[in-house]
């Protein structure tokens, strides 16, 4: 599969260090003649120096026979343009990176005319990514699978609970709740575990189950469920602008604090609802003043990563349930988890997360199966993809435990007409199902790679 | 919000009050009345509250402005309530409601009073009830200040939201030191008065009750024709010029005592007060003169109820509502101006009018020059666009209240002069209003309802109407974060 890829910003080298790591054929177009030399002494690609919006650059690229061309240049105008020039010489599939606010309301009304196959606003995802924490403030990060009717999400077993020691088969024996944990992360080894795996304090697991079950499960296990309702979010940048607006509209109480005066009018005439403070969210003074210790959660979103770490540091201290910090830089967000800061979210990982997704399922769309989500986890090492079985085959109507799956994979969930289930050997595949499953050897691009 | 600080400051505050009663408690003794034993009950309940809230410091105390504000406006609700409490144990307002409404008069130097004869109360009761002008003039919370080392970090909120005026200013560094200093020259003040009254053959006690009377501009006499009572020219002298000295802000005498004559002779607002009161005065004078046997004898009664008016004391030497009406809309407007900002007098403030007075004359010139840049100046000061935006805000707020009390008043059908008199009288914490509730008249045929209004306008007029709104979106912002 070909893949041109316009922009060598942020987004764009992180999509194309990883998709060069999977055996795509990935074309790099920048006017940096230096940026892109550094990338190709790194990566596996071949590069192109030019305007993207260029037809000659394009076709100097083989954008004619490219699968895929992904705009994720600085400029809005640019990456449409270049989306549309592409789709005129003969490109398959387009995505546009649009982060103007205005533009991306009305791409429902573009997208048919410019012929994208999908526009991705990195700042939407990012927030998208903090309000489903949120949501489920237990948790570090949280993906969704069959339309958000299932969800996968990461937590840390911090203290020594009542799971710790526990073989995985024992849970719903001792919860009766139906959860599968599907990955888990000790030290630097990465498992998958079976019915016969043993948790240990420290592990950082990853659970697949409706929501429901996931609040039912966290009751159960005493982790204390901490219904986030008042969020303090320190910096007002376009990520902070629509995590206001999808938290205002989950009926909690947002305050914002924001540096520059004519920003913080500009939000307090489309947040009505949320309170717009006029100052320095790194100024500690001001957090206790505006109330940081009654606040559910802390949400720091300013431009700069080392500000953000330190104003997470303050909030935790000062007993902040939930606190999330964007942090941009990969190696720093590892860095600061093992400081006590929950979640990390950088706006250029989510949008790199949703374009990958995107790739991977396009990648399959031709055979019996299709994946429909692809999520990468624990820093790209374990993948969660949803397949749907289009038509009978060798491996449908077969109990599970008759289906011989290669070691490190595992089918964790399977949703059939609306219903969930949390699959055991006894359950089988069915034609229409969708069936999401965990891989730690992430070359699977259909749903017979991981049979045996 | 500090909830838990909130309870211990307002606690501690209670244990002051409860000190504050035995002074009446005391006086009951010297005068051998009985009635001095209904004291106690609220000392020994306000004790009680003290030992349960006020004496352990909880851990966390920083408190901002939100809750200095709710502090302040609940202070002085609650003083009210417990200091009405021996009038109405005794007998001698048996209405709860009555009490509570002549005690806010006294703690909001109002000075209006429901009671149809003030000379049937024992001194006791009667020297409580003027001693609640004294300690309500300067503000309680800054009298607790001074007395008690409360919150060492945020007292300034707490000034904030009781000293009145556009502008609050600190005298030193340490807002604890500033309000030792102001209650040493409202101290020093008060005694000069008293020996001064003395002189003039007052008895001490009567003195003592017209000083604090004075002294916080309240208004409180022991004497059913109040002032005029001694019918002497000595004593409504004295009384005038301590009554506009009060109204005087109190900054400037700390300027006279480091002896810095120069922002007191400069002062705008001074200027501007002292012009109102002797315009407004001979105006008067004029106008009431065909009434009387001399223009002297006319100017005396004039100058002292201007004076008393202006600085919204209240007392009268004569029942002003027998005036011709020109001399009865003046001081209706004095009642609205008040005195100066940072004094114990009420009203609107001067130095808020001349800053209404020189937006007036920028927009004209804005109008005439339409770019031209113009910035307010007050002694010689710029005077910011936030102190501007607040004033403006302060004004409609004002406006807003007068008009909604205004309209629940006239529910009980009094005549028009009656209705808008009294508001004007409690809003602005004067005391007499006019016709029914002038100098000869009171409040207590007005319905519990008006009265409580009444109350809610002498505590929002003197705290200036925002500490006190805040109470009431209280409930609001605990939940609203």
């Amino acid at each position: 599969m070909k893949i041109v890829i316009i922009g060598d910003g942020k987004v764009g080298h992180k999509l194309t260090a990883q998709l060069s790591e999977e055996d795509y054929d990935i074309v790099l177009i920048d006017q940096n003649e230096g940026k892109l030399k550094e990338a190709l002494n790194r990566l596996d690609i071949f590069c192109i120096t030019g305007n993207g919006a260029d037809a000659d650059v394009q076709k100097e690229a083989g954008v004619q026979n490219a699968d895929l061309v992904i705009a994720c240049a600085s400029t809005d105008e640019l990456n449409m343009l270049s989306c549309l020039l592409a789709r005129r010489l003969g490109a398959r599939h387009t995505i546009a990176r649009v982060r103007n606010p205005v533009y991306y309301r009305q791409m429902g009304l573009l997208k048919e005319d410019l012929h994208l196959s999908m526009a991705v606003n990195p700042e939407l995802t990012a927030a998208m990514e903090i309000a489903r924490v949120l949501l489920l403030p237990e948790t570090s990060k949280v993906e969704t699978f069959m339309k958000g009717r299932v969800e996968l999400v990461e937590f840390t077993l911090r203290e020594n609970g009542l799971l710790v020691g526990l073989p995985l088969k024992e849970i719903y024996r001792k919860f009766q709740i139906k959860i599968l944990v599907c990955a888990v992360k000790r030290g630097d080894e990465i498992y998958i575990p079976d019915g016969e795996f043993l948790l240990q304090q420290g592990d950082k697991i990853h659970i697949t189950a409706s929501h429901q079950e996931l609040e039912a499960f966290f009751k159960a296990i005493g982790k204390r469920i901490l219904k986030v309702k008042k969020v303090l979010i320190g910096g007002g940048g376009h990520v902070c602008f629509y995590l206001a607006l999808q938290l205002l509209q989950a009926g909690m109480q947002v305050k914002i604090i924001e540096r520059d005066e004519k920003r913080c009018e500009q939000l307090c005439e489309i947040l009505p609802k949320a309170t717009i403070i006029h100052g320095d969210a790194a100024d500690h003074d001001l957090l206790l003043e505006e109330g940081i210790r009654e606040a559910d959660a802390f949400v720091a979103l300013t431009g700069m990563d080392e500000e953000n770490i330190i104003m997470s540091l303050f909030a935790k201290t000062q007993g902040v349930g939930k606190v999330v910090a964007k942090v941009n830089e990969d190696s720093r967000a590892q860095l600061v988890e093992e400081l006590g800061i929950d979640s990390t979210v950088s706006a250029k990982g989510a949008t790199a997360d949703a374009i990958m997704s995107y790739v991977r399922a396009r990648n399959n769309s031709y055979s019996s199966v299709n994946i429909e989500t692809a999520y990468r986890l624990l820093g790209g090492k374990v993948e969660a993809l949803e397949f749907i079985i289009k038509e009978e085959c060798q491996f449908t109507n077969v109990p599970l435990k008759n289906l011989a799956t290669k070691a490190n994979h595992l089918i964790a969930c399977i949703g059939r007409k609306g219903k969930i289930i949390i699959p055991n050997g006894e359950d089988h595949l069915e034609a229409g199902d969708s069936v999401i499953v965990v891989t730690k050897d992430h070359i699977i691009n259909s749903f017979s790679d991981i049979l045996a | 919000m500090n909830t838990k600080m909130i309870r211990y400051i307002l606690a501690k505050m209670l244990g002051v009050e409860a000190l504050l009663l035995l002074l009446p408690a005391f006086v009951a003794v010297i005068y051998g009345e009985k009635s001095g034993v209904w004291f106690l009950v609220p000392i020994a309940l306000l004790a009680v509250l003290y030992l349960i809230g006020g004496r352990k410091r909880p851990k966390e105390q920083t408190i901002y402005g939100k809750e200095g504000m709710i502090i302040v406006a609940l202070a002085w609700i609650l003083w009210s309530l417990f200091g009405a409490l021996p009038f109405c144990l005794s007998g001698y307002i048996p209405n709860y409601l009555d009490a509570f409404f002549e005690t806010v008069s006294g703690f909001t130097t109002t000075g209006s009073s429901i009671m149809p004869d003030v000379e049937i109360l024992p001194q006791c009761m009667t020297f409580w009830r003027s001693f609640t002008h004294w300690v309500g003039g300067m503000g309680v919370l800054v009298f607790v200040m001074v007395l008690t080392s409360l919150d060492k970090h945020h007292t300034m909120f707490l000034m904030r939201a009781e000293v009145p005026g556009p502008e609050k200013d600190k005298l030193v560094p340490k807002a604890m030191s500033t309000a030792r200093i102001l209650y040493a020259m409202y101290l020093g003040l008060t005694i000069v008065e008293v020996v001064l009254l003395v002189f003039g053959g007052m008895s001490l006690f009567d003195s003592l009750i017209h000083s604090f009377g004075t002294a916080g501009t309240g208004g409180f006499s022991n004497y059913a024709a109040s002032v005029g009572h001694f019918n002497s020219a000595y004593i409504d002298g004295v009384i005038t010029v301590f009554m506009i000295l009060f109204g005087v802000n109190f900054n400037l005498y700390f300027f006279l005592l480091l002896r810095d004559f120069k922002p007191v002779w400069k002062n705008e607002e001074l200027r501007a007060y002292l012009g109102i009161i002797l315009v407004s005065a001979l105006l008067i004078t004029w106008n009431i003169s065909p009434s009387y046997p001399n223009p002297l004898t006319a100017f005396r009664y004039a100058i002292f109820q201007v004076a008393s008016i202006i600085t919204t004391t209240g007392y009268a030497t004569t029942d002003y509502v027998v005036w011709p009406l020109l001399s009865q809309m003046i001081l209706l407007i004095l009642m609205v101006i008040g005195a100066c900002a940072s004094s114990t007098g009420g009203g609107i403030k001067v130095s808020r009018l001349l800053m209404v007075f020189k937006c007036i004359k920028r927009e004209i010139m804005q109008m005439a020059h339409p770019k031209s840049v113009n910035v307010i100046r007050v002694n010689n000061k710029k005077v910011g666009s936030d102190v501007l935006r607040s004033l403006y805000v302060y004004l409609m707020a004002y406006g807003v209240l007068m008009v909604g009390s205004i309209l629940i008043v006239s529910i009980d059908n009094k005549d028009f002069a009656t209705t808008i008199g009294s508001v004007f009288a409690t809003l602005n914490n004067i005391g007499p209003g006019l016709a029914e509730v002038g100098p000869a008249g009171n409040f207590s045929d007005f319905s519990p309802l008006s009265k409580l209004v009444f109350c809610i306008d002498m505590l929002a007029g003197r705290l200036e109407i925002f500490p006190f709104l805040m109470l009431f979106t209280a409930s609001a912002w605990r939940r609203k974060f």
